[in-house]
C-alpha cells in the first residue's frame, strides 16, 4: 500500500512537468500573434513592440517556456497581460468557485444517478428501469447550454423563483449561494448522473449475476441486505473510478454552463484567456487543473482500495 | 445567546441587503473589460465603467459636441500650436489629492511615456505642457493637431491621482483611483466591478445611486433575461431581434441611438502581393460592380433588424463631417454586370473572411446570396477574431469583414485606415495626395474647411473602396422604466450622471 503510493506520488511530478510543456507548446500553435491582440483596437505599433518585449515573444521557446517554469518553482504564475491581476489571485478567485459548483453536481449526480441505476438493475426490464432509461437519455441528449437557458426562462423570468446568472460567496451569504448554484448545478449533474446510472446498472446486473450474490440470497438474506451490502459494494468500483474522472472534467470548469449563468469559474477563465491570447493565465489555469486531475485520479484509485481489497498490491 | 446572536446579524444581513439593493445600478455588460488604467485601456466595454470612475478634462454631448468636464473652457492660440485649459476648481481624486494643473501635466506625461501606453498615438504632436498657474494648463504641441480635443473627451483626457499612480507602479490598474462620480470598491474578473459614490464629488448632486455594480455576461439572451428577472437595472448591446418584444413589455425602456463607428468589408487592395492576385483586388470596376450588388437597406434589416442606419462612409450620414458631394449608391445589378463585363471577369470569385461572431456571420451570408446575383462568388471563411486580425494584419486575405466602435473626431474613423502604412490600413490603401489631405486636415481647426477636406478625401477614397461602408449599428440599452435619466450619447457609452430609480 505504501510502496504503491509512493511509485504514484514519484510518477507525478514528471507528469505534472510533461504537462506543463505541453501545455506551453501547443498553446504557440494557436493562430494569431499574442501581441497584437493584447495591443487593443489602436494597434500602436509602440505597444505591439512594447508587448512583445514583456512576454519575451522575440526569444526562442525554450527561453520563454525556462522564464515561465522559473516563476512558477518559485509560486509566481504570471500576470494577466489584460487586467493586470495576478494569474495565482485569479486562480485563488475562482477555484473554490469551480470546486463549489463541481462539487454540488457531483452530488446532484450521485443521487439521481446511482440509486436510480440500482433500481434498474434489480427490477431489470420493468417500469422503472424504462423510465430511468428514458430519463438518462434525455440527460445525455439534451446540451447544457440550451437546457441553462431553459431553465432560466421558467425559474428565473416566468417564475422569478431563482436569480438568474451570478454568484455569492457562500459566506456572505449561503441562501443567495445555493439558490445561484442550483441551476447551474443541476444542469451539470443532470448530464453526469445519466452516465452514472448506466454504468452502476451494467455494473450491478452484472454483479447480481455472480454466484457469491446466489449464494446470499440461498442463505436467505434479505434482498435490500443482498443488493445494498454484498452487490452494491462491489459494483462501486467502476463508479468510483468514473465519478472521479467526472469531477475533475468538472474541475477544468464547465465552460458553457458557467457562461449561460454567468457563473466566475475557471471555465469562463480559461476561455476568456485563450480567445485573448493572455498565456499567462491559459497555463497558469491549465497547470492547476491538469494537478488537480492527477491528485484526484490517485484518491480515486485509494478509495477503491478501500472498497475493494482484492486491488490492493 | 449564541441563536440570537444568529439572529440579530441575519436580520441585520437582510435589512442592509434591502437598503442596499435599492441604492444601487446594476448594469449587464456584454464582455469583461481590460485592465482600468486610462493610460494602458484598450477595450469598448472599459470605457463604459470609465465614464462613472473618471472624469476627463471635456466631454461630447448627444450632438457630438465637446462640453466642459474638469476642464471649464479651452482656448486655443492663433497658430493653433497651443491650447490653453482653465481647470474647474475644487476638484479632488478619490484618494483627497487636488487635481490642479500640475496633476493635469503629470497624467498627461504619463500617457506619453508609460511603458506600453496606448494614448501615445492621440497624443501624438503634444511636445510639452506647462503649469501656468494652479488652475490652468498650457499644451504645446510641434504642428496644429484638431482631433486633440476630441482625444481628451475619452481615455487621453482622463485624470488619476499623481500619488496613487506613483504608488500602484504596474499594478495601477488593479486598483484605479481617479475624480470621476464613483470611486473603485473591487473588482472580482468576470463576475463583478464594484464602484462606490464618491462623497467628495464637484458634482455630487447629479449623482443618485450609492453603489454601481457592473456584471459582463457575454450572452445576449441571458443578459436580457437579468433584467427581465429583476437581476439587472441596465443591460447594454440588446440584441436587435429582441427589441420589438422587449419595446411591448412596459416595465422596460429601450434607448437607442447610431453609433459613432461602422461596419464594412475591408478590401485587400495592396496590403500583399494577394492584392493583385483577386481580380476585387486588382480593378477597382469590380470593387465598384461589388458595392452596387449590394443592398444596404437590405443588409441592415436582415442582419440588424433595421437596428442601424446605412451609410457609405466612416461616419454616419447624420455627422457634421459627412461628404455630401459622394452620396449612397443604389444597388444596380445592371450595371454591376455591365462593369465586370468591362473588367472581363464576369464570374469573379473570392474569399470573405468573417469573425465568428452570430452578426459578422449573418452579414457575410447575406453579402455571398446579394452579389450572386450580379455574378460573384463569394465563399465565406470563419476565423476567430484574434485569428482574423493576424490574417488580415499580414495580408492574407481578400475581404474582410470588420467593424470598428468609432471615435467622436472624425480623424479617428479615417487617419488610420486611409494613411500609407499606417497600423489600421489592412487594405493597404496609399496615395499621396490621400496623405497629404489627411495630413491637412489634422491641422484645420475650423469645421467648415474641415468638411472642406473630408469630402476630398471621401472622392479619393471611396473611388478606390478599400473599404466598403456598410451600415453604422444602433447602440441598444435596455433599462428598467422605473431607471429615469439616460442619455443616449452617440459614444455608446452610459453617463451615470443624473441616473435615477423610481420607487
Amino acid at each position: 500500500m505504501w510502496g504503491f503510493l509512493a511509485r504514484r506520488l514519484a510518477t507525478i511530478l514528471p507528469t505534472v512537468l510533461l504537462v506543463s510543456m505541453l501545455i506551453f507548446g501547443l498553446q504557440q500553435l494557436l493562430p494569431g500573434d499574442p501581441a497584437k491582440i493584447l495591443a487593443g483596437e489602436e494597434q500602436d505599433p509602440q505597444v505591439i513592440a512594447y508587448l512583445r518585449a514583456r512576454l519575451h515573444l522575440d526569444e526562442p521557446l525554450p527561453v520563454r517556456y525556462a522564464y515561465w517554469m522559473g516563476g512558477v518553482l518559485q509560486g509566481d504564475l504570471g500576470e494577466s497581460v489584460r487586467t493586470q491581476q495576478a494569474v495565482l489571485d485569479l486562480v485563488i478567485q475562482k477555484l473554490p468557485v469551480t470546486v463549489e459548483l463541481g462539487l454540488l453536481a457531483m452530488l446532484i449526480a450521485l443521487l439521481i444517478g446511482v440509486p436510480s441505476g440500482i433500481v434498474c438493475a434489480v427490477g431489470r426490464g420493468g417500469v422503472w428501469d424504462t423510465v430511468a432509461n428514458a430519463f438518462a437519455l434525455w440527460g445525455l441528449s439534451t446540451p447544457n447550454f440550451w437546457l441553462g437557458i431553459l431553465m432560466i426562462l421558467l425559474f428565473s423570468v416566468q417564475l422569478g423563483w431563482l436569480p438568474a446568472s451570478g454568484y455569492v460567496s457562500p459566506f456572505e451569504d449561503l441562501r443567495a449561494n445555493l439558490a445561484a448554484m442550483i441551476m447551474p448545478a443541476f444542469v451539470l449533474g443532470n448530464a453526469i448522473a445519466a452516465v452514472l446510472m448506466r454504468h452502476t446498472r451494467s455494473a450491478m446486473l452484472q454483479v447480481l449475476s455472480s454466484d457469491y450474490v446466489r449464494t446470499a440470497r440461498a442463505k436467505g438474506l434479505r434482498e435490500t441486505t443482498v443488493v445494498l451490502k454484498h452487490a452494491f459494494r462491489n459494483a462501486l468500483t467502476p463508479i468510483i473510478t468514473l465519478g472521479a474522472l467526472e469531477l475533475g472534467t468538472l474541475l477544468s470548469g464547465a465552460v458553457l454552463t458557467e457562461q449561460v449563468f454567468s457563473i466566475p469559474g475557471f471555465g469562463k477563465l480559461i476561455v476568456d484567456a485563450v480567445f485573448n491570447r493572455d498565456y499567462a493565465v491559459v497555463q497558469g489555469v491549465v497547470l492547476i487543473t491538469a494537478t488537480t486531475y492527477i491528485t484526484l485520479n490517485l484518491l480515486a484509485d485509494l478509495a477503491a482500495f478501500a472498497v475493494n481489497p482484492r486491488l490492493r498490491p | 445567546m449564541f441563536h440570537i446572536k444568529r439572529s440579530l446579524i441575519a436580520v441585520f444581513c437582510v435589512s442592509a441587503a434591502a437598503l442596499s439593493s435599492a441604492q444601487t445600478l446594476r448594469v449587464g455588460l456584454a464582455e469583461d473589460p481590460d485592465v482600468l488604467d486610462p493610460t494602458l485601456a484598450r477595450t469598448f466595454v472599459g470605457r463604459i465603467v470609465f465614464s462613472a470612475l473618471c472624469d476627463k478634462l471635456v466631454d461630447v454631448d448627444e450632438k457630438l459636441n465637446l462640453v466642459p468636464q474638469l476642464a471649464l473652457s479651452w482656448q486655443w492660440s492663433a497658430e493653433n500650436k497651443t491650447l490653453t485649459m482653465k481647470l474647474r476648481p475644487g476638484v479632488t481624486f478619490h484618494d483627497g489629492e487636488k487635481l490642479d494643473a500640475a496633476a493635469v501635466k503629470f497624467n498627461l506625461e504619463r500617457h506619453k511615456t508609460l511603458a506600453g501606453s496606448n494614448r501615445r498615438g492621440e497624443l501624438a504632436p503634444l511636445a510639452s505642457v506647462d503649469v501656468v498657474d494652479p488652475l490652468t494648463v498650457r499644451l504645446n504641441l510641434t504642428a496644429p493637431f484638431s482631433p486633440l480635443l476630441a482625444a481628451l473627451s475619452d481615455r487621453a483626457g482622463m485624470m488619476v491621482s499623481p500619488k496613487a499612480a506613483q504608488a500602484g507602479g504596474a499594478n495601477f490598474g488593479a486598483r484605479p483611483v481617479c475624480s470621476g462620480p464613483y470611486k473603485f470598491v473591487e473588482r472580482v474578473a468576470q463576475d463583478r466591478m464594484v464602484l462606490e459614490r464618491y462623497d467628495g464629488y464637484w458634482n455630487k448632486a447629479e449623482v443618485h445611486f450609492q453603489r454601481i455594480v457592473y456584471t459582463p455576461i457575454i450572452d445576449a439572451t441571458v443578459r436580457l433575461a437579468n433584467l427581465k428577472s429583476g437581476q439587472l437595472d441596465i443591460i447594454e448591446r440588446l440584441a436587435p431581434s429582441d427589441v420589438e418584444k422587449l419595446q411591448q413589455d412596459k416595465r422596460f425602456k429601450v434607448s437607442r441611438i447610431t453609433e459613432i463607428g461602422y461596419q464594412g468589408i475591408t478590401i485587400n487592395i495592396g496590403k500583399s502581393d494577394q492584392a493583385q492576385k483577386n481580380p476585387l483586388g486588382r480593378d477597382a470596376r469590380v470593387r465598384e460592380a461589388f458595392e452596387l450588388s449590394l443592398d444596404r437597406q437590405g443588409l441592415a434589416q436582415v442582419v440588424m433588424d433595421n437596428e442601424a442606419t446605412v451609410g457609405n462612409q466612416w461616419v454616419a450620414p447624420n455627422n457634421p463631417f459627412y461628404a455630401k458631394n459622394m452620396p449612397l449608391p443604389k444597388r444596380d445589378v445592371a450595371k454591376a454586370r455591365a462593369l465586370l463585363k468591362e473588367a472581363g471577369v464576369p464570374n469573379p470569385s473570392f474569399t470573405l473572411v468573417a469573425p465568428t461572431t452570430s452578426d459578422a456571420q449573418r452579414l457575410a451570408l447575406v453579402v455571398q446570396a446579394m452579389t450572386r446575383d450580379a455574378g460573384f462568388d463569394v465563399k465565406i471563411q470563419a476565423a476567430e477574431f484574434a485569428t482574423s486580425l493576424n490574417m488580415a494584419d499580414k495580408g492574407d486575405f481578400e475581404a474582410y469583414v470588420l467593424a470598428w466602435s468609432g471615435r467622436p473626431d472624425p480623424d479617428g474613423n479615417v487617419f488610420s485606415f486611409h494613411g500609407c502604412k499606417q497600423p489600421l490600413n489592412y487594405a493597404g490603401y496609399c496615395d499621396a495626395q490621400t496623405d497629404a489631405l489627411l495630413n491637412e486636415s489634422r491641422t484645420q481647426r475650423d469645421p467648415a474647411e474641415r468638411k472642406k477636406i473630408y469630402e476630398k478625401i471621401a472622392a479619393r477614397v471611396l473611388k478606390e473602396r478599400p473599404v466598403i461602408y456598410l451600415y453604422h449599428r444602433n447602440w441598444l440599452w435596455a433599462y428598467n422604466g422605473k431607471l429615469s435619466g439616460v442619455r443616449g450619447i452617440p459614444d455608446g457609452l452610459l453617463r451615470v450622471h443624473g441616473l435615477k430609480m423610481a420607487p
